[in-house]
């Protein structure tokens, strides 16, 4: 008869090809935050500065440049490397303001759901058939359109349009956690309901939301990148990489460059948080939500 | 079983009547309509002329329950702009934006199902991130941008392909690869683990064990179960596709029902907006009822539920 040693499971984290994608990602929203924060002031150029005289300068690689506009000029002659660097800025302040509105919205609702049951979760489970049902860019453009464009709106329309992931995940990784013993010990213990949501189920599913969080990020940028596309999203002299798409497009047939620069800086930065978030989510060992 | 559809059927008319609410509110956020239609340079008195012709002077609540009944009998209003009703408006534009819906559902069955069929064959190996990576490029490429590209490429530089416009059969190529590229990430990543499920079970392991081939075993066994949940899915994902057609058509200029709510919301046109936003949402709650029948029928488990 063999003696059966039982071992504490060992986890070992080992260095994956995932692990490589996180760090590519983590690396690439470190330059986009670092231009964010600091660009402007390393760019010797302003956004918002025209000049008529020196209008759509081609960047550096190409026949014509002039080595003072490293990425060119747009169609009023602004400087195309400092309105990258501004809209940076707006990209990252719109992604992580509206991950916070709808986050706050879409974890309160599946907490409460999920923790509830009963007649609460299917309200819960009703908004979020709602929810689902109502086209997003259709409303968000209304909304814009009947309002007029400005940054705040924007955030909180897509805010109030994005929780419903947050709102699924928050549920299902609620509901089980709830039968769990040491939600029974803290039961027994004689906590309160606040203390059980915000004390034993809260930190227990952070790191699902962090993994929904960073990809609702990257959601909101894409978002805010069409609305701004199509005219109804960031106003007009502000440099959103979708505006600067727009504002290019007449020019996309003679001079592609226009389009390529916002285009490619904004597929790469919006790759680099999917990166972070895929990452995430094996690190943490959350599972993919479904 | 017919008391499962019933309690569909009734969650997703509670559900339409939640949308058709949220849709008159949406219309009234602008405060005075009448200001908006009547144009910058309108007088006090055309002001009120057009705010009793459209019945703006109403209490909300009448106006509401008028637009609810009328819209119930299929009457969505009349277009202030197009001098036409929004439900000729909308049937004329429809084909196309179905065309294009079908189109892309199509073209983005072509690609999942392979790609997440192969990705659940060879699990966890370098085939397996190579796909998951080709569905992360497809979910941060903007559509919008995406479309510009193949405008660029395929109309210009080869001039294979129509630029914008709606006349021929090749116009519907570049905007349903764009549409296309929106709904392949989830619907990979749903075959690939269905796929993977169907693998893991019993019936494949006796299928192993009866000596089948490999291509049998994938093909005519798990496939087929991994299928189904893949198929009501893609009834939801068209919902989802109809609804970010807007995009699509504003890019390749393709008149369909997107573009018209385009226009309509520049033009403060908001019978036709909030009529939009109405169809598309009960044809997406329509299809998810659809899915979710076809999935009970399918599967007695969730039934019960």
């Amino acid at each position: 008869m063999s003696i059966a040693i039982s071992l504490p499971p060992v986890r070992v984290r080992t260095f994956r090809v995932g692990n490589v994608g996180f760090w590519i990602g983590v690396a690439i929203c470190s330059v986009v935050v670092l231009a964010a924060v600091v660009g402007n002031a390393l760019v010797p150029h302003d956004p918002f500065a025209q000049n008529l005289n020196n209008r759509l300068v081609p960047p550096f690689w190409m026949e014509g440049s002039q080595p003072d506009h490293l990425l060119g000029t747009d169609q009023l002659g602004r400087d195309y490397l400092a309105r990258l660097v501004y809209g940076a800025r707006i990209s990252l302040l719109i992604g992580i303001t509206t991950m916070i509105v709808s986050g706050l919205i879409g974890t309160t609702l599946g907490i409460l759901g999920g923790y509830f049951g009963g007649i609460v979760d299917d309200v819960v489970l009703f908004l979020i058939t709602c929810r689902l049902s109502i086209p997003v860019v259709l409303v968000a453009l209304a909304v814009v359109g009947l309002l007029g464009s400005s940054l705040t709106l924007v955030i909180c329309t897509l805010g109030l349009l994005l929780w419903d992931r947050f709102a699924v995940v928050a549920r299902s990784t609620t509901m089980q956690v709830r039968s769990l013993d040491y939600m029974n010990a803290a039961m027994c213990a004689g906590a309160s309901t606040p203390r059980l949501l915000f004390r034993e189920i809260l930190p227990n599913i952070a790191s699902h939301l962090a993994v929904v969080a960073t990809l609702e990020i990257a959601l909101a940028i894409l978002f805010e990148a069409t609305l701004s596309f199509l005219g109804l999203g960031v106003p007009a002299p502000l440099p959103s990489w979708g505006l600067m798409i727009a504002e290019g497009k007449d020019y996309m047939f003679f001079s592609s460059w226009v389009i390529m620069i916002p285009g490619v800086t904004l597929f790469i930065f919006v790759m680099g948080v999917n990166f972070v978030g895929d990452g995430l989510r094996s690190l943490l060992g959350a599972e993919r939500p479904r | 079983m017919v008391r499962f559809i019933l309690r569909r059927a009734a969650l997703g008319l509670l559900v339409a009547l939640t949308v058709m609410t949220l849709a008159f509110m949406l219309t009234r956020l602008s405060g005075d309509l009448a200001i908006s239609i009547a144009g910058p340079g309108a007088t006090q008195e055309d002001i009120e002329i057009i705010r009793k012709a459209y019945g703006l002077d109403q209490p909300l609540y009448i106006q509401f329950a008028s637009w609810i009944s009328r819209a119930l009998v299929g009457d969505l209003g009349n277009s202030y702009f197009f001098k036409d009703s929004v439900s000729n408006l909308i049937a004329a534009r429809m084909p196309i934006t179905m065309t294009l819906g079908l189109v892309g559902l199509g073209l983005a069955l072509l690609v999942s199902i392979p790609l997440g069929t192969l990705a659940a064959m060879r699990e966890g190996t370098w085939v397996d991130r190579a796909v998951t990576v080709v569905t992360m490029i497809g979910q941060a490429t903007p559509s919008f941008w995406f479309g510009l590209i193949l405008m660029i490429t395929f109309g210009l530089t080869l001039g294979w392909l129509p630029i914008s416009g709606t006349g021929s059969w090749q116009h519907f190529v570049m905007p349903g690869i764009v549409l296309a590229m929106t709904a392949t990430p989830a619907l990979t990543r749903l075959t690939r683990s269905g796929m993977i499920e169907a693998i893991a079970s019993d019936y494949i392991r006796t299928a192993r064990a009866k000596g089948l081939t490999r291509r049998s075993i994938i093909f005519k066994h798990a496939l087929r179960n991994a299928a189904i949940p893949v198929v009501s899915i893609a009834a939801v994902q068209l919902g989802f596709m109809l609804g970010g057609s807007i995009v699509v058509e504003t890019v390749f200029a393709l008149h369909g029902v997107g573009f018209l709510a385009w226009e309509s919301i520049a033009k403060n046109d908001f019978p036709v907006v909030q009529a939009v936003v109405l169809v598309l949402a009960t044809i997406y709650i329509c299809l998810t009822m659809l899915s979710d029948i076809l999935n009970a029928l399918l599967d007695p488990r969730i039934r019960s539920t």
